[in-house]
């Protein structure tokens, strides 16, 4: 099987090629568009975080310092919580989620492509809106997890906590639409002979993130709606004065907030689940073991919300329980952190980039696994909560873990993706920059945190004795700063100018390298047949699995027609919810009418071409 | 073997049909099911804050004061009996006979305005007796929990309405009754949720 054979690409069949255009993009259904806008969208998101990471950086560069307000601190804390989280680690995921689940099970498309762009547009305006209270001086600023009642009228007068309740709840409709898309695409959609047991670690903690989307979002969904009828209807759920409780926020938050935590590191996992076999030259070791870990993880990742709360006086028969689930909670995890390095045990290991990531991955994200299991002690957490050990924690698990698996990941489907690699020197330098600065940043806020340097506060008191730390941390952050840059500059130029990768440049062994870089908009011309967990390793399956997709399709394979329903009613949508802001009920029902309608045009409108 | 469980996995799952799937069951039902699985969730929420605050009203009026166990249980049988009708119409939509399936779709609306109606004027009847969103916990929570399956039904009888006006178009052929039995999942749905409403917010004292 020649390149150039790999390299052909069906001519003369105009309903064949994808129509180019700018409003080809916004009506895409396509899968793989999608996911390029969904990556781009959360790379922006990620600069605009990245600058108020910075922007706090240097604020605490020295004790006692006035930068910035103690209110304009709030803000650039709360919005680079809530952007890190919802706006870039979040839909960068779903990124990958989109472009590979669907080449790794051999499918066409996802289950509901139109949904699919309705998830994108209607992240992309929330997290939009989310951010427009900077253009008035009224960012969001009561914190990422937003507790009350510093988000009540009393405490939260101007319209803040409005962009932010009303942003997040409409970022959270477009999870829940991607997390149902992707179950039913999972278990509907797999090419002939894939049975869920030979489907690819990515594919499967997309899965089980998946089933943790549909599940938490829903609880942070009604807190936001209790929420917003406090603030815009006078309801009292949080208001102690009316025997509201406070607290009952802090388990709704929390319910949501740790399957949230897996929600990104699952993800992640399943990456380099896929990578470190590819660049070990060997099988994931212990394949089911691994598979079972992730569900059991999604699985008791539901019951340890509280440990978060240690400090709140839920009493010890409680925390108890907290205390055990999250230590049990470490096994899987230590599990599968064996796995890997079993995996890699006696293999015949190349160091690209992406393997490198990788491995960067499990020693940050042990230290910070380590770290975790400390605060699994509650009497260690009552020292700890909301001082800077516990920002050094979750950035060596959310950092280390989730966005450097994301990295590796990017470094791995590049070529997939635009049909080039990137650049291998650049991407060195991305990832050592990246390994200084970011222990460098956040290694010494062990120490600031346990002297009692608190978080959330502007400045701190040169009575602490942090200085130092805190100036490492800043130093830290900006060659950490610059490691993004030079991922753009490899990613702008090797898209360009990049090395042509072939269809499986890496020799690895799932399906979506059996097609080429990139692939046809209707990625396979006849539906592969699988018959093991490598298809592409297994010699015989091998050639018979490239022959099949780089034949031209005998008939025309039907693919869903291009719409501009989604992008409409994620608009009609996103101006309902800001709607909810007048306060005055005749606006807010008005509102409502556009989307009613845009919901029926779209329902009308044939998801296929006629005929099918 | 796993030659074997190829080949069966491909007759079943023709490539040139897009609409093929794994499982048999049609994607829309399948995504809709999940669906419900997230509105489970977001319901259990919404029970559980009620139930939270049970009691911890600070100022009246108070359950006891106000619920009308008979109306209720007129209202809950009226919307329960309604899930009935959905199935004929199902059932009718099956068979092909559209002015039937159309009837019973028009009883699942007659039914749900009922209920509608009738917990309108207990709204009403609490309204006046003082409690609102604002007047204690109990009142933000029941009225949240309750307003938002009012709109479930709302939601659920413009659905019905869509589909009978479908149908009488001849669009909705007993080979896309699928549009009608997911309509139908929602529905039973909403009622199971009622059925629960009413015995942890109304039955138990």
């Amino acid at each position: 099987m020649s390149t150039a054979t790999i390299e052909h690409a069906p001519a003369g069949h105009g309903a064949h090629t994808e129509p180019t255009g700018l409003w080809s993009w916004i009506t895409t259904v396509d899968h793989k568009r999608i996911a390029i806008m969904y990556f781009l969208a959360a790379t922006f998101f990620f600069f605009v975080g990245g600058v108020e990471a910075l922007l706090i950086r240097i604020q605490l560069w020295n004790p006692e310092q006035a930068v910035f307000s103690a209110e304009l601190y709030n803000q650039l804390f709360t919005m680079h919580g809530t952007t890190m989280v919802f706006l870039v680690a979040m839909p960068m995921a779903v990124a990958f989620f989109n472009y590979i689940v669907p080449l790794q099970i051999g499918a066409r498309d996802v289950a509901f492509p139109r949904l699919n762009a309705l998830s994108f547009w209607i992240f992309l305006f929330g997290g939009i809106y989310i951010n427009l209270g900077w253009f008035i001086g009224a960012a969001p600023h009561a914190s990422w997890v937003g507790y009350a009642t510093l988000t009540s009228n009393a405490y939260s007068p101007g319209l803040n906590t409005d962009f932010w309740f009303i942003g997040l709840s409409i970022i959270g409709i477009a999870s829940i639409a991607g997390g149902v898309n992707f179950i039913t695409t999972i278990v509907n959609m797999r090419a002939p002979g894939m049975k869920m047991m030979r489907m690819p670690l990515f594919t499967w903690m997309t899965f089980v993130t998946s089933f943790l989307l549909i599940t938490a979002i829903p609880v942070i969904a009604v807190a936001l709606i209790f929420l917003g009828f406090d603030r815009t209807f006078g309801s009292v759920f949080f208001d102690p004065s009316m025997g509201g409780d406070p607290v009952l926020w802090q388990h709704l938050f929390w319910i949501f907030g740790h399957p949230e935590v897996y929600i990104l590191i699952l993800p992640s996992f399943g990456v380099i689940s896929d990578i470190i076999p590819t660049f070990s030259k060997k099988p994931l070791f212990g394949y089911p073991i691994v598979v079972y870990a992730g569900i059991l993880i999604g699985f008791i990742g539901w019951g340890v919300w509280s440990h978060h709360m240690f400090t709140t006086g839920l009493g010890p028969i409680a925390d108890s329980f907290f205390v055990a689930a999250t230590m049990i909670i470490a096994i899987p995890t230590g599990v599968k952190i064996f796995n890997w390095i079993a995996t890699m045990w006696g293999g015949t290991i190349r160091f690209t980039t992406a393997m490198l990531f990788c491995i960067g991955l499990l020693a940050v994200f042990t230290v910070g696994g380590l770290s975790g299991i400390m605060h699994a002690a509650a009497p260690i957490t009552l020292q700890q909560h909301d001082s800077y050990f516990v920002v050094a924690h979750f950035h060596y698990v959310i950092v280390g873990g989730a966005m450097m698996g994301l990295w590796a990941g990017l470094y791995y489907w590049f070529p997939k993706v635009t049909g080039r690699l990137l650049n291998e020197t650049l991407g060195k330098w991305h990832f050592w920059t990246t390994m200084v600065g970011f222990n460098l940043t956040f290694f010494p806020m062990h120490f600031s945190g346990l002297y009692g340097m608190p978080r959330r506060i502007y400045t701190y008191s040169a009575d602490l004795n942090v200085d130092l730390f805190n100036q490492l941390a800043t130093i830290g952050a900006f060659i950490f700063g610059i490691s993004a840059l030079i991922m753009v500059w490899n990613l702008w130029h090797s898209a360009r100018k990049g090395e042509k990768a072939g269809a499986n440049p890496w020799e690895a062994a799932t399906l979506e390298w059996s097609i080429p870089s990139p692939p046809h908009h209707y990625n396979f011309p006849e539906l592969p047949v699988v018959r093991s967990r490598e298809p592409l390793w297994n010699d015989g399956e091998r050639e018979e699995v490239l022959a099949v997709t780089m034949l031209e399709p005998e008939t025309e394979p039907v693919m869903p027609v291009p719409s501009y329903w989604p992008i409409l009613l994620a608009l009609s949508i996103t101006v309902a919810w800001a709607l909810v802001m007048t306060g005055i009920w005749w606006v807010i029902v008005l509102g409502i009418l556009p989307v009613f309608f845009c919901t029926l045009m779209w329902a009308f409108e044939p998801a296929f071409p006629e005929g099918h | 073997m796993a030659q074997a469980v190829a080949a069966s996995a491909h007759d079943a799952h023709d490539a040139h049909d897009p609409h093929a799937t794994n499982t048999g069951v049609s994607n829309f039902k399948l995504g809709f099911w999940v669906f419900l699985a997230s509105e489970c969730l977001f319901f259990g929420t919404l029970i559980s804050t009620y139930m939270v605050y049970k009691g911890t009203a600070l100022e009246g009026p108070y359950p006891a004061d106000l619920f009308d166990i008979i109306k209720t249980t007129i209202s809950t049988t009226v919307l329960l009996f309604s899930s009935l009708a959905m199935v004929l119409a199902l059932h009718y939509v099956h068979e092909a006979r559209k002015n039937l399936a159309i009837l019973w779709l028009f009883a699942v609306i007659a039914m749900g305005g009922t209920f509608l109606v009738m917990e309108y004027f207990s709204y009403i009847k609490y309204i006046g007796y003082g409690l609102t969103i604002g007047s204690s916990t109990f009142g933000s929570s029941y009225f949240v929990l309750t307003g938002t399956h009012k709109a479930h039904v709302a939601v659920g009888m413009i659905w019905m309405a869509i589909l009978a006006w479908r149908l009488h178009k001849g669009k909705i052929p007993p080979s896309k009754s699928d549009q009608v039995e997911v309509a139908g999942l929602y529905w039973h749905f909403v009622d199971i949720i009622w059925i629960v409403i009413f015995t942890l917010v109304y039955l138990i004292p």
